[in-house]
Order: structure tokens, then C-alpha cells, then sequence
């Protein structure tokens, strides 16, 4: 439905925005070792731009000094320029004239430096983004199958969309400000001394009573958004499950009784979300009144000295620190706001570099797979030319040669034990063997491991016991990407890309030509509706597919598998139940695609398994029997059993 | 809109108004505070007058502890109202959503429904909350301290008139540019998080046609133009910072020049020339916060209009005045029934269906996928109405019934369906509030769904997953239809709800509402055959229209779609599967 782009849409991209207040409240997430982290991040930037970073620095400094400069001009012109001109008769403005243009070439280098910093950081800030998603969508590529089917997808996305969005505020945001904060800081500080030490002392012990009710309002607060955080799981988890079953709900009338789960959870989730923002709102005028209250005192205490001038505070002296304290104290609230925002990044950082650091898949093989022609004497050797002949190049060390294995298709399981964890055995002791050409059929019920075996004969996952033969070769010797290059798979969910029908069909060969392509389509029976499709061949494939029929998905799907043309072939059949047209369509598809292959086929149709040359029947990860169709009926057995639709519930 | 949304402010309208009105009262305190300042400059350090400093100190003082009070007040308004707003705006959707009948439904995506209760509502909540302390906030300290600049010395103050014109066109340009930049690359950006989507969720394919080489390349492309777009667009605002403080700076110049000359004349304090200065920082100040608050609301605007779209949508099924509340019989008669999903579709879903079915009848129903099936029965229990012709149940029209009514007489176990997190026992009592145990254990024997029951370690109090993730297919499905036996209804339902279910089990599922609830009407779809064959009566749907009704022998006999069905299931292309 189109809507649910618009709602992606709009998750997504929040925060790009200029400004908006978000993160700099929540509530700190536990992460170890913020150090080492925030090093790694820099480190990251760095390695890029450090040049950038030098100048953005320097702009910093400049445009610090440049604002510093102009407050330090307010004692200036009151105690040299105005109160000696006051009361003369023909007062000169040469000298004041001559010093605000002065100032006003300060202010202009500000200007320019304020500018080239955010110019430069929004290149170091997304330049460094971009470098981050890169190496996080190459890392992610590398990892095993296994790291995919024990993440949650939503949870790997939001790595993509969240962690990376909170990492760009801290990149081009909180470190900038920071550094501006404790540049101003300091230089304020060193300036307030400068003009009066007393006065700098009454600042410094206003700003210990700021901090200390900043802790204790964000105490406070912080405990309220964790507890909004618990009521917005417990809601948005309802709202998720009654939406999913909002059908039922109705076909049980069971709108009340939901509606009162729900109140109870909305009313919950007002009551902490109103005690949290309260907290987070008062933050706001605490610290601007307590500002306001040690400006009161300073100027009191400021306008003591000046009359007594017992510190020899001028009036200009006075307005100028006036200003030093007001520019004192925004940057300390400053700091503490982004100190939460930073420690916010830095959990995003932490799952970020979680996942770059997950161990890439291994791959030991080094068996390749090579062109080849056959010598006049049979031998093969290696050719560089696409010859249609592939061998397998297996180097041996032992005696330092090099033999050349024809590219057949002949599979072995060797007493293979297998399981997802070590503790857990999914298949027990399986033995098969696989000639080229033949068809070897699983069936079993769910749970008894047929689609385990997928997952074995390309290396998705590696046997914890026993050996897997490819052409009387240890698979764990074959270099995986050419391993996988010699298997088809036709998985029972189909999944496409966004683009072309015709680049979907490509993905299985990609120097394939068009007409390639629509070889490929008719002998998987996708010719005939891919041209009734409203751009044919061109017609762009959005969302998984989501504009095709599920049968339709399935047919582009074997297309894919056929321009392929691997010599075995692995087809886990869809059990959905698809419309019996397109479904007839299917079947012929496949069954066009596996003549002539070795084929692997996890089976729910009765013709497929009926068929096949050899029928292996799983039970809890055991083969419990093994056979023709007739030798299996013969035998009585389970598969007598399954086939005639006298099962026992198991 | 704004109205519809507007209506669910409710009970927070207190609060709606009173937060800016603390905040009014805030902004007026700040104005006075650099006046009192200028006042202990002028009258007290440069006269020497003690007193007056701390006279006037005093009231400092009192002004920013007021102005506290104001502030808390107004945060705590404003915290409440918004809260509250989107309290409301959530219970006021998952309530309409409540009455919204199957046609509403399908309108909305589920995922779509859930974005709109948690992420639309927040930001709508976020942005309300900013408009209401700050949307009073910037323009009252505009106002308020352009006003004294002007009592101070209209001269000068005329200086920041220029700078506020000059800013606020700036600042218009930026934020208009900026948006119109944003809006184009929001799209790219979502792409991007797609094509991240689609290689997760295809990761099997993309290793296994060893294409990671080419996904990167294809990735590292799209990040690049990505990194282009929005380094464009952050340009632009980019402008905001500089633009902000040339303006200051230039005003900072302007007001100290002309002030030095004012002040030598005479006609300006000293105080008041830094009084005019901390105006200066306050007025453009709130003419950025200004901007922000227009970006953000901007923003939330989408928000704004999707949750519209849910409260404004009218449920298009309503029980009628005078209702009847009481199925007399499980009788169902198509009358020249027609019917489509969209008033407006020119092809019918179902085409002029005319059927007669006495209660206590099982009727088998099997066709292809977009024959129309689920859609038939659909209407029995009023989930759609009928676009022509009519629809009775008990020899009443369904739409004269109570909808309560006759969906608890009418039992539907739909297609995808769904058990609640909760024990088994809590999920059966959907369909019977008050059944006892005894009474649930018997429909779960009925549906043959006691036996895995038993073996689990909690029994009936095993608790179920959201989405039912720790029972298998099958047996959920024979939980579902537990569910609905419990409703003791006098049409039962069936909507390909044994596919998962084996053979074996499936028949004896059959049976058991054979012998347990023979006067109880069964509608049973099926793509097995053997599922359908021993009904009384089998209804052999095709392309929205009744192909055929009769007995298994009689189909075989004179129906072809039903025997080229049967022969191919019968003759190896059916499924062989044994899935529990």
C-alpha cells in the first residue's frame, strides 16, 4: 500500500531538520566505556578529514575571540569613547569612529569564520555519515547467514536509520558546540579575571548552584522518562498487536474490551510523559533565572565596587563583565545539554561498531572454479575464455600440483550432524548421495529439518560432523563465492530488488544480454505475463515485488535461478497456496528448470516427490526412510503413510 | 484539519490556554529585568547611590523569582496540555478505529495504523508543546522589547525595525529554500533505507548468486548521491548562523555609534544604551526561534494529516435503529447478491449469486484464488455489505440484525488469523467471556487442539506470544477455531482455516462437528478436496460466480472445474504435506 511509504517516509528522516530539541533530554542509556567509544568516533571522522577538523578548530578559536573581542569593546567605549567626550563642547568621534571600525573587522572575521566552520562541517558531518554507512553496508554483506537469522530486521535497520541520524548530531552538532562551549568558556573565564577577580568569584559560585539544580531537576526528570519510555513499550506493543488482529477484534466483538486495555495503557503512558516533560520544562526557566539572579547579584556586588572602587572596577569594566557573565553561563547550560545528546550518540556509535565488528564470514576454501577446454588427450586444462566447460582447480600441497575436476554436479553427505547452536543437533547422521542429473526429494513434516538442508550444500551454514562432497570435493575446500556460483536456489519466499523486471531476471547472470534474459523468461514460463506487464521487461519492481502476484514473484524468481544455469539446483516449493492457473504455470517452470540438473527439492507436491528419483524421508532430523516412490509404498512405512492421508497426528 | 484536531484538546484547554499566557507573563518579567539594570547603572553606580542599587537589586530580584514562578507554571501547562493532547488524539483514533468495519479497515495498512498511534502522535505532541511555550513566547519578546526600545529612544530603536525586516526576509528565503530542498531529498533518503530493507531481508539471494560485491557498489552509489543532496541542502541552512550574527553584529555597531553620539548629547544614559544592546540580542533571538518553530510545525504537518485521515474516517457499517436480536435459525439465502469491494469498481467481485442453504447444513466451498471465496462468506456475517440483492440469515436480512449480534452468531475463523499474547485459556474466552474451563477443554477436543494442549508444560494456562510465535502453524489454526466454537454460533465459518492443518486431523476435526454441532450450519472453504467432499453440499465458486452446487458425486458427475480440480489433486499434483 502506498501509505506505507509515507509512513517510512516519515520515521526515517526525523531530526534532519534545523534544530529540534530531541535527545538532549532522554534518558541516558547505560553504555561501557564512553572513552573508548567517542575515540572511535573520532578516529572514524579523522581519518578523513582531519585537515577539516583543523580548520573548523580554528574557526572556533576565531570566532570566539572575534565575540569576545566585541564584549571587551562595550568597556571601551563607554570608559575611553563616551564618558571622556561627556559634557565637552565640540566632541571628537575620530577616535571612537576609528575604533568601531576596528571591532567591525573583528566581527567580520566572526562572521567569516563562523560561516566556514558550518561550510566545512557539513561536509565532515556527512562525508563521514556516508563513509559509516558504506563501511556498515560492506561489513554487513560479509557477515554469515547466520547473523541475519538471529537479528531482528527491524533491529538491523535502525542502526541504518536511528544510530546513524544520532551519530550525524553528534559529528556535526554536539562536538562542534562543545568545543565552542569550553573554548568560550575558558577564554570568558580568563577575561572575567582579567576585569575583576571578586566579581568572577561571585560568578563562578552562581554557575555551582546552576549545576547543582540542573542534576537535580535532571535527576529527577531522567527517572520519569525512563518510566515513559516502559509506558510507551507496554502501548505501542498493544497498539501493534490489536492493529495486526483488528479483523478478529471485530469477528469477536471484542471492541470493549480492548478499547479498556488500551485506556489503561494511554492513561499510564500521559501520567509519565506528563512528569517528565514537566521536569524537562522547568530545567529551562530554573537555569535562566538563576542566570538572571547572579547577573542581580553581580551587578549589586559590581556596583559596590565601583562606588567604593576599592577593586578599581570602571563602570565600562562593570557592563563588559556584566556581559562576560551572561556569555559565562549560556555555554555551561550548553555543556550539560549536550553531554546527554553525546552519551545518546554514543549508544547508536556503540550498536554501530557492534556490528562492524561482527565477524565476517570465513572462507578457507581455495578450490576455484575456472573455465576449462578438454585436451585432445581428455585432460582439461585451464582456459581464460567462457568455454561453457568448468572445472574445478584444486591445488594440492602435498605434491605441489594442480588437477583440473570436471564441474558435474554430484553432491555427497557424509554422515552429516548438524544444529543452529552446538548444543542443539537439527540433523542427525544424514547420508545421501546425489548423481548428476537426478532429483532427490525431502519430505517430512515441519520442524524435521528439510530446509536445514538448504542451508548446507552452499555453506550458509557449516556441518558440524561429517563431509559434504561436491564433485568428490570437501565443499569446505571451495571458495565459497564460487561454490554458491555453481548452486541455483529457488527459495519458497521469494524476494526481488527495486528496479526492472529485466534486472531482476539479470541478477542471476549479470553480463547476461537481453536476450538472454528472455530465454531465461520463457523457459521459466514468466514470458507470458512479464509482456502483458504495462512496461514489459522495463516494468520497475518496487517494495519486494509488491506490484506482482505472489505466483508471479515465484516465476521471475526461477527466471533468476535459469540464466543461472548452475548444475545443481536446490527448490524449497512454496507451500502457499497460489491459484491454480499460475501455480500450473509454476510447476511446468520448474520443472523445465530442473532437467538436467542435480537437483535438491524440499517437496510438497505430490507430483514433484512422486517423480524423483530418490524420496528421503526426515523425521526429527533423522532420515527414516530412503527410496523410489514405489520401493516407499511398498515398504508401508511413514511415507505409505503421508501418502495415502492416513497419517497419525504426530 | 486543524479543527479535527483541534476537538481533542478537550479537557487540556485550561491548560492549552494557560500555558501561554505564563509564558506572556515570563517574557514581560525578562523585559522589565535589563530596565531595572539600567536603573542601578544610571541612578545607582554612576550617582554613587547605594540605596538605589539595592532598592532596586531587591526588585531584580523579586522580578526573576516572578518570572520563575511563571516559567515552572508555564512548563507544567504546557507539559500537561501536551500530553494530554496527544492522550486524547490517541484514544480518539484507536477508538474510531474500533468502529471501522472491514472495508475502513483495509483502507489503512496495519503498519500504517500503528505509525499513526506511536511516531505521528509524538511528533504531533512535541510540536504542540513548542507551539504553545514558544509560539506566544517569540513574537510577545519581539513585541515587548521592540516596544521599549522604542520608549528608550526611537532613534535607535528604528535600528533594529531595518534588522528585523532584514532578518525575518533572510531568514523566510532559508527556511522556504530549505524545505523545498529537503522535501526532495527526505524521498532519496528513504530509498536508501529501502535498498538496505530489501538486503536484509534477501540476504539469502544476494549470497547466493555472490553478489555482495555488486550491492555494495550499487550501495556506495546511492550513499554518495545522498551525501550530495544533503550536503546542498544543509547549505542552505547553513546561511541561518552567519546571517543571525551579521545582523547582531551590525545593529551592536550601529546602536553603539549612534548611542555614543546620543549619550555625549545627552539624551541617552548609559544604562539604557546596554538596556537597547540586550534588547537587541532578544529581539532577533526570537526571530530565529520563530523560524525553528515554523520548520517544526512544518514538519509535523504530514503527522497532522495522516492522524486526520483516521479520526475523519466514518465506519461505513453501523447496526440499524431498531434491530433484531435474536438468529432464529443457521438458514442463509443469496438473494441476486452482488457485490464489490469499491462502489465505484465496474467489474463485481461477486456477480448476481443466488444460494439457499437450510441450517445444519455443511456446505463445502472451493475455486481459485480470486474466485471469490473468503469474499461470499464474508458477507454472511455483515463484515461487507452486499452492493445489490440481498443477504438473509434465519430468514432475516443481515443488515436488520444487531451487528454484535450477529457476528456472535455467525462465526468466522478468517484466513489470517491471529491469537493475542495471553494464556491459551484467556485467547479461548474471546469467544465466550464467562466459559468455563470444562467448557473450553471441550471445544479445544472438538478442534482437536486439547491434545497438544496437554503436552504443553503450562496446559490451557501456557502463555501465548505476541503473534502467537510459540505455537505452530496448525495448531494455531485449531485454536482459532476453538475460539470460535466457544461462541456456540449457528453459522460456522471456515475460511481455509485446516490448510495447515494434516489430513488426518483435518478429518477428524469434521467429523467431531458432525457429531457435536449437527444443527449448527457449516461454511467450510478448502483447497483440498478431501476437505469438501463429505459436506452435504459443495459450492464450486469461479471468477465471482457460483459455477456449481451439489453433492461431491453430483460436481463430479456434471461439474468440470470441480472434477479437473479433483483429478489433479487425485492424481499427483495436489499437496503433499504433513505440517502440525
Amino acid at each position: 500500500m502506498s501509505e506505507d511509504k509515507n509512513t517510512k517516509g516519515n520515521q526515517a528522516p526525523a531530526g534532519h531538520g534545523p534544530g529540534g530539541p530531541r535527545g538532549a533530554r532522554g534518558p541516558r542509556p547505560k553504555i561501557e566505556n564512553p572513552g573508548k567509544l567517542f575515540k572511535r568516533v573520532m578516529n572514524y571522522t579523522l581519518k578523513d578529514y582531519a585537515a577539516g577538523w583543523v580548520v573548523v578548530v580554528i574557526c572556533i578559536f576565531a570566532s570566539v575571540y572575534c565575540s569576545l573581542q566585541g564584549t571587551m569593546f562595550m568597556r571601551t567605549l563607554i570608559d575611553e569613547y563616551i564618558l571622556p567626550l561627556m559634557g565637552r563642547e565640540n566632541p571628537s568621534f575620530d577616535a571612537l569612529a576609528s575604533a568601531i571600525f576596528r571591532v567591525a573587522v573583528f566581527y567580520a572575521i566572526g562572521v567569516a569564520a563562523s560561516f566556514t566552520q558550518s561550510r566545512i562541517l557539513i561536509n565532515v558531518g556527512q562525508g563521514t555519515l556516508r563513509n559509516i554507512r558504506n563501511d556498515l553496508f560492506e561489513k554487513m554483506e560479509a557477515l554469515p547467514i547466520k547473523y541475519f537469522d538471529t537479528h531482528a530486521h527491524g533491529d538491523i535497520m535502525s542502526i541504518y536509520t536511528n544510530d546513524i541520524d544520532t551519530l550525524r548530531q553528534l559529528i556535526s552538532q554536539s562536538i562542534p558546540q562543545l568545543l565552542n562551549s569550553v573554548i568560550t568558556v575558558v577564554s570568558v573565564f580568563v577575561c572575567m579575571l582579567i576585569l575583576d577577580i571578586p566579581l568572577t568569584l561571585v560568578t563562578l559560585l552562581m554557575v555551582g548552584l546552576m549545576l547543582f539544580a540542573t542534576k537535580k531537576i535532571g535527576a529527577q526528570s531522567s527517572r520519569f522518562f525512563l518510566a515513559q519510555q516502559k509506558a510507551i513499550g507496554a502501548l505501542n506493543g498493544c497498539i501493534e498487536e490489536t492493529m495486526t488482529g483488528q479483523k478478529v477484534v471485530k469477528v469477536f466483538c471484542h471492541e470493549e474490551e480492548s478499547l479498556k486495555q488500551f485506556n489503561e495503557l494511554n492513561d499510564q503512558l500521559f501520567e509519565s510523559a506528563y512528569q517528565a516533560n514537566r521536569f524537562a520544562n522547568i530545567m529551562m526557566p530554573v537555569n535562566a533565572q538563576l542566570g538572571n539572579l547572579s547577573y542581580v547579584v553581580c551587578a549589586v556586588v559590581g556596583g559596590i565596587l565601583t562606588i567604593t572602587g576599592v577593586s578599581g572596577l570602571t563602570l565600562g569594566g562593570l557592563a563588559s563583565f556584566l556581559n562576560f557573565n551572561k556569555s559565562f553561563n549560556m555555554p555551561i547550560n550548553q555543556v550539560s545539554m549536550q553531554f546527554n545528546s553525546i552519551i545518546m550518540a554514543l549508544a547508536g556509535a556503540d550498536r554501530i561498531f557492534k556490528l562492524m565488528d561482527e565477524k565476517p564470514e570465513v572462507d578457507e576454501g581455495y578450490v576455484e572454479l575456472v573455465n576449462a577446454v578438454r585436451g585432445s588427450d581428455g585432460e582439461l586444462t585451464e582456459s581464460k575464455e567462457r568455454t561453457g566447460l568448468w572445472a574445478w582447480k584444486h591445488y594440492h600441497k602435498a605434491d605441489n600440483t594442480t588437477t583440473y575436476v570436471e564441474l558435474k554436479g554430484d553432491v555427497v553427505f557424509d554422515h552429516v550432524d548438524f544444529g543452529y547452536n552446538d548444543d542443539k543437533m537439527i540433523l542427525h547422521d544424514v547420508e545421501l548421495y546425489a548423481k548428476p542429473g537426478q532429483k532427490i526429494a525431502f519430505v517430512g513434516a515441519t520442524g524435521a529439518g528439510k530446509t536445514t538442508i538448504t542451508n548446507l550444500i552452499n555453506r550458509f551454514y557449516d556441518i558440524q560432523d561429517g563431509k559434504i562432497r561436491y564433485d568428490a570435493i570437501n565443499v569446505n575446500k571451495i571458495k565459497k563465492a564460487d561454490l554458491r556460483r555453481s548452486l541455483g536456489i529457488v527459495l519458497q519466499d521469494t524476494h526481488l530488488f527495486t528496479g526492472t523486471v529485466m534486472e531482476n531476471i539479470r541478477y542471476g547472470k549479470m553480463d547476461a544480454t537481453d536476450a538472454e534474459v528472455k530465454k531465461a523468461a520463457v523457459l521459466a514460463n514468466a514470458h507470458s505475463f512479464i509482456r502483458r506487464l504495462p512496461d514489459g521487461y522495463d516494468t520497475m519492481l518496487h517494495g519486494d515485488g509488491a506490484n506482482l502476484s505472489q505466483g508471479q514473484r515465484q516465476l521471475l524468481a526461477i527466471a533468476r535461478a535459469a540464466i543461472a544455469d548452475p548444475p545443481v539446483l536446490i527448490l524449497d516449493e512454496a507451500t502457499s497456496s497460489i491459484d491454480t492457473r499460475t501455480e500450473k504455470l509454476v510447476q511446468q517452470g520448474m520443472d523445465a528448470l530442473m532437467k538436467g540438473r542435480t537437483n535438491f527439492v524440499i517437496a510438497h507436491r505430490l507430483s514433484t516427490v512422486k517423480n524423483s528419483d530418490c524420496i528421503i524421508v526426515l523425521e526429527q532430523g533423522r532420515i527414516i526412510e530412503k527410496g523410489t516412490h514405489d520401493q516407499l509404498i511398498e515398504q508401508k512405512g511413514k511415507y505409505y503413510q503421508l501418502y495415502t492421508g492416513n497419517a497419525v497426528t504426530s | 484539519m486543524l479543527k479535527t484536531l483541534g476537538a481533542q484538546i478537550k479537557e487540556f484547554k485550561k491548560d492549552s490556554v494557560l500555558t501561554p499566557v505564563f509564558m506572556i507573563g515570563e517574557v514581560i518579567m525578562e523585559t522589565i529585568i535589563p530596565l531595572l539594570m539600567a536603573s542601578i547603572i544610571d541612578n545607582g553606580v554612576t550617582a554613587g547611590n547605594m540605596k538605589h542599587i539595592y532598592l532596586i537589586g531587591a526588585l531584580m530580584v523579586g522580578t526573576a523569582l516572578l518570572s520563575l514562578t511563571f516559567g515552572i507554571l508555564g512548563g507544567q501547562f504546557g507539559s500537561r496540555a501536551s500530553a494530554g493532547f496527544a492522550k486524547n488524539l490517541r484514544k480518539a483514533m484507536y477508538e474510531n478505529i474500533q468502529t471501522f468495519s472491514f472495508s475502513n479497515i483495509d483502507k489503512f495498512s496495519t503498519s500504517g495504523l500503528v505509525t499513526r498511534l506511536t511516531t505521528d502522535v509524538t511528533n504531533i505532541q512535541n510540536a504542540y508543546q513548542m507551539m504553545l511555550r514558544m509560539c506566544m513566547r517569540a513574537p510577545a519578546t519581539l513585541i515587548c522589547a521592540m516596544f521599549m526600545s522604542f520608549v528608550i529612544s526611537p532613534r535607535l530603536a528604528s535600528v533594529y525595525l531595518v534588522a528585523v525586516i532584514f532578518l525575518a526576509c533572510v531568514l523566510g528565503l532559508i527556511v522556504s529554500q530549505a524545505t523545498k530542498h529537503f522535501s526532495q531529498a527526505f524521498p532519496k533518503y528513504d530509498a536508501l533505507n529501502e535498498s538496505v530493507q530489501e538486503n536484509v531481508s534477501a540476504i539469502r539471494v544476494v549470497k547466493a548468486y555472490v553478489r555482495e560485491d555488486y550491492e555494495v557498489e550499487k550501495f556506495k552509489n546511492a550513499s554518495n548521491n545522498i551525501y550530495k543532496i544533503f550536503c546542498k541542502a544543509e547549505g542552505i541552512v547553513l546561511w541561518n548562523n552567519p546571517v543571525m550574527n551579521f545582523t547582531v553584529y551590525a545593529c551592536i555597531l550601529a546602536i553603539s555609534w549612534m548611542g555614543a553620539h546620543m549619550i555625549v548629547q545627552d539624551t541617552l544614559t548609559t544604562g539604557q544604551l546596554m538596556n537597547m544592546l540586550t534588547y537587541c540580542m532578544n529581539i532577533l533571538m526570537s526571530l530565529m526561534m520563530l523560524s525553528m518553530i515554523f520548520v517544526m510545525v512544518t514538519m509535523s504537518m504530514a503527522s497532522a494529516r495522516r492522524i486526520c485521515e483516521v479520526l475523519e474516517e466514518k465506519a461505513d457499517l453501523t447496526s440499524p435503529e431498531k434491530p433484531v436480536i435474536q438468529v432464529e435459525n443457521g438458514s442463509i439465502k443469496f438473494d441476486h447478491v452482488t457485490f464489490s469491494y469499491k462502489k465505484e469498481a465496474e467489474d463485481p467481485v461477486l456477480k448476481d449469486i443466488n444460494l439457499e442453504i437450510k441450517s445444519g447444513e455443511t456446505i463445502g466451498i472451493i475455486g481459485g484464488t480470486g474466485s471469490a471465496k473468503s469474499s461470499l462468506v464474508n458477507l454472511v456475517s455483515r463484515l461487507y455489505d452486499v452492493t445489490e440483492g440481498e443477504l438473509l440469515v434465519g430468514g432475516v436480512n443481515v443488515k436488520d440484525y444487531d451487528m454484535e449480534v450477529l457476528r456472535n452468531q455467525v462465526a468466522v475463523v478468517l484466513q489470517n488469523n491471529v491469537l493475542f499474547s495471553g494464556t491459551i485459556l484467556e485467547n479461548l474466552r474471546w469467544g465466550d467471556r464467562e466459559a468455563t474451563e470444562e467448557e473450553c477443554r471441550r471445544a479445544c477436543e472438538m478442534a482437536c487442539a486439547d491434545e497438544f494442549i496437554q503436552k504443553m508444560p503450562e496446559g490451557y494456562n501456557t502463555y501465548i506470544e505476541q503473534g502467537g510465535t510459540n505455537v505452530s502453524g496448525g495448531q494455531k489454526q485449531r485454536l482459532c477455531i476453538a475460539r470460535a466454537l466457544l461462541k456456540k454460533p449457528r453459522v460456522l465459518i471456515l475460511d481455509d482455516s485446516t490448510s495447515a492443518v494434516d489430513t488426518a486431523t483435518d478429518a477428524k476435526i469434521r467429523r467431531a462437528f458432525a457429531e457435536a454441532i449437527p444443527g449448527t450450519t457449516k461454511l467450510i472453504i478448502a483447497q483440498r478436496i478431501s476437505s469438501v467432499e463429505h459436506a452435504d453440499r459443495i459450492i464450486v465458486m469461479n471468477d465471482g460466480q457460483v459455477d456449481g452446487f451439489g453433492t461431491h458425486e453430483e460436481l463430479l458427475e456434471n461439474n468440470a472445474i470441480y472434477r479437473e480440480v479433483y483429478d489433479a489433486q487425485m492424481s499427483g499434483s495436489g499437496d503433499f504435506d504433513e505440517k502440525n
